[in-house]
């Protein structure tokens, strides 16, 4: 096992999956030429050439369309979208077109492309740059919605993404792409649906995806560290469709469940986790489960109030004691 | 709205008048023209039965654009993708009216097998790609069939019907735009009808004739008229010859009118009786119908017999699959939504 940048194991998914296939194509925004915002795509425009590695103009809707269009005839495209922001204005075709145009055919067509981007809060970019969209494509049928919380991940399921006959939607985070894993040195295709136990524990589940893994697996060492409570860590990387069994069998261990979000919590992941909880496992728990989220504001500039609106590890910590009335001294 | 009669205007090449096809052809045309106008007036009697559901969008007076099109391209090998007025297209392009009309009743022996309804008409094995609901969607995604061809470096061309007011989306200026770039084979066909629904066009568009829109993208274009089946098709002779020939893409504008509403739910409050009769006096079935009897190779008694024949058809063989064909089956509301076992889905190869 070899360690690697977030952003390599993502290059390395783009150049293994170009040479495999002469089909597949990368495009978007400053991706070639340039080599790519996050450099996920550098030195790959030396290497496959204009017609595959694709610069594209500041058209969102209208080069994911493109995309969508070529995938009808056997082209297997991976779409960057510079920031998820951007992404909005090609919602038109990933929801319109790519997640409905298999139903509406009545299986004839299908879009089976990749699309990826960056979402999350860095550092002060502020409310037009700092937004989470994965709440939006995981309420629409028809397409997938993965998010890789390490470079093994942020690999394999690209690497699924593009094999897969379905749209998928990669969920990545503009401060995870300098970090470091361990990816597999054989290629390896991650699974697009399940989840993960990234750490495990006996006394509650703490359910994150993408960075709020990390924020779980920080708070998870505190708890266990400071107040003898394991914490089991669930790595949901899949957000479309999520994983109902996985869930489930870890309640059914803990009996108690925290779910962290980086977005604000109206209509969001936490709120699907919350609902898949009462449906599926509302008599294995013993306290009310709770939830750690943004809050709900346009992301400020000012880097205080910016820190105050996105969750951490220390909320996630005063989250669990709460369900643990005795523990902490707070 | 000034048409002159059977134009082709081209930039800086005046107007010409080009017939070029044989009176077998054009038979042939008149047959398929009366045809779709009988289907679609059939879709409408159907509709007011309650027999179709949902929104219906007829193209009665607007035939020569499709035909006249695809006359000139190579239906069932390119690639055509239009917007929710698409009965006829996918019918031009090789689809069973049987199974258009079934996808209208909603039946599961429809085209989309009852998933997608009139606006979502699909025959892949034909190459129609679909009809899309979203005005201005099929811009950039018959740019990018045209990407996937010129990736595979086929003969195809990449076919896109819309109307004008659709010229006022964003993704026309950016699928152009890329189109342009790129040199894809694309042929952006604009059926210009002069209204979207009920805005007439200088009411919403800065530039009436759309021809000229494309030179903004550097897209050489032009303009016929539309309810000329033989000048839709000299001029898309030529726009298909500069496609196909790798000179990049195209934009070709046909000015005509749709002569009912612009969908079911639509009474046409906003035009005149005065223009819509003027319309009617240059209807594309009579003018190829009575250039045909001037030349000797129609006779009235033949046409009449010609459309009897037609009716009978769509009665006995078409609204009659549609009717007696089945329902799509309650327990398969979920298929179609995401690939079925997808090995990639568990992370392995098979
Ligand atoms: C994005 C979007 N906006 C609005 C509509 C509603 N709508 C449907 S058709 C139409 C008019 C389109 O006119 P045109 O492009 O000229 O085509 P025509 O119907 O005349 O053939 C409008 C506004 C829609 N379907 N999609
Ligand atoms: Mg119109």
């Amino acid at each position: 096992m070899a360690q690697m940048r977030y952003w390599e194991a993502i290059r390395r998914a783009h150049d293994e999956e170009l040479a495999h296939d002469p089909m597949v194509i990368a495009m978007g925004e400053d991706i070639g030429v340039a080599g790519g915002t996050y450099k996920a795509t550098q030195g790959l425009y030396e290497k496959y050439g204009p017609e595959r590695i694709i610069d594209t103009p500041i058209s969102e809707n209208g080069y994911t369309g493109i995309g969508i269009g070529a995938s009808f005839v056997g082209v297997k495209p991976i779409i960057e979208i510079m920031s998820v922001n951007f992404a909005w204005l090609a919602t038109d075709q990933i929801v319109n077109t790519a997640a409905k145009v298999r139903y509406m055919s009545g299986g004839q067509l299908s879009a089976p492309i990749v699309i990826r981007s960056p979402g999350g809060t860095a550092h002060q970019l502020g409310a037009q740059h700092s937004a989470r969209m994965e709440k939006v494509f995981m309420g629409v049928a028809g397409l997938r919605v993965v998010t890789p919380s390490n470079p093994r991940q942020a690999y394999g399921l690209l690497k699924s993404a593009v094999r897969c006959q379905d749209p998928v939607f990669i969920n990545e985070h503009e401060l995870m792409y300098n970090m470091k894993g361990e990816v597999p040195d054989e290629e390896y295709f991650h699974p697009l649906e399940g989840s993960e136990v990234a750490r495990p524990g006996r006394d509650v589940t703490l359910l994150g995806y993408n960075i709020s893994v990390h924020w779980c697996l920080q708070a998870a060492d505190v708890l266990s560290r400071e107040h003898g409570i394991e914490a089991e860590v669930l790595d949901l990387y899949a957000l479309s469709p999520l994983d109902r069994e996985g869930i489930k069998a870890s309640v059914a261990r803990t009996h108690k469940a925290v779910v962290v979000e980086e977005a604000e919590a109206p209509v969001g992941v936490g709120a699907e986790v919350m609902a898949i909880l009462n449906e599926e496992c509302f008599f294995e728990l013993d306290a009310p489960p709770r939830r750690v989220s943004a809050a709900n504001v346009p992301i400020p500039y000012n880097r205080t109030l910016e820190k105050a609106a996105i969750p951490n590890a220390r909320d996630v910590v005063q989250a669990v004691l709460s369900l643990f009335p005795g523990k902490g001294r707070n | 709205m000034n048409v002159m009669p059977g134009y082709v205007r081209e930039e800086g090449m005046g107007e010409q008048n080009t017939l070029l096809l044989s009176v077998t052809d054009k038979k042939r045309l008149l047959r398929e023209m009366l045809y779709a106008r009988r289907f679609e007036e059939r879709c409408y009697e159907a509709y007011v039965e309650r027999k179709i559901g949902g929104f219906l969008h007829l193209y009665s007076g607007q035939e020569a654009c499709a035909h006249g099109v695809l006359e000139a391209a190579r239906p069932g090998f390119d690639y055509v993708i239009t917007g929710y007025r698409d009965h006829i297209h996918a019918i031009k392009c090789g689809a069973d009216p049987r199974e258009v009309m079934a996808e209208l009743y909603g039946k599961e022996t429809g085209s989309s097998r009852g998933r997608g309804g009139s606006m979502h008409i699909f025959d892949v094995k034909h190459r129609f790609m679909g009809g899309y609901a979203l005005v201005g969607g099929p811009f950039p995604l018959a740019a990018g069939i045209a990407k996937g061809i010129k990736m595979k470096g086929g003969e195809e061309i990449s076919i896109c019907f819309l109307g004008d007011a659709a010229n006022n989306q964003g993704t026309f200026h950016e699928s152009l735009n890329m189109a342009k770039i790129w040199e894809l084979p694309v042929l952006y066909v604009c059926e210009n009808n002069l209204y979207g629904i009920g805005t007439r066009i200088d009411r919403s568009t800065a530039v009436l004739d759309q021809y000229k829109r494309a030179a903004a993208y550097d897209i050489p274009a032009s303009q016929a008229d539309g309810q000329d089946v033989e000048a839709v098709y000299a001029a898309a002779v030529k726009a298909v010859e500069h496609v196909r020939s790798g000179n990049g893409p195209y934009f070709l504008e046909l000015k005509t009118y749709r002569y009912r509403g612009h969908s079911m739910s639509d009474s046409n409050a906003y035009r005149s009786k005065e223009e819509e009769r003027e319309w009617l006096k240059r209807d594309p079935i009579h003018i190829l119908r009575n250039r045909l009897i001037d030349a000797n190779a129609l006779t009235l008694d033949e046409f009449k017999a010609m459309d009897q024949e037609i009716l009978d058809e769509i009665e006995n063989e078409v609204v009659r699959f549609a009717e007696e064909s089945p329902e799509p089956a309650v327990e398969d509301l979920e298929k179609y939504v995401l690939a079925e076992d997808d090995p990639y889905v568990r992370g392995g190869r098979v």
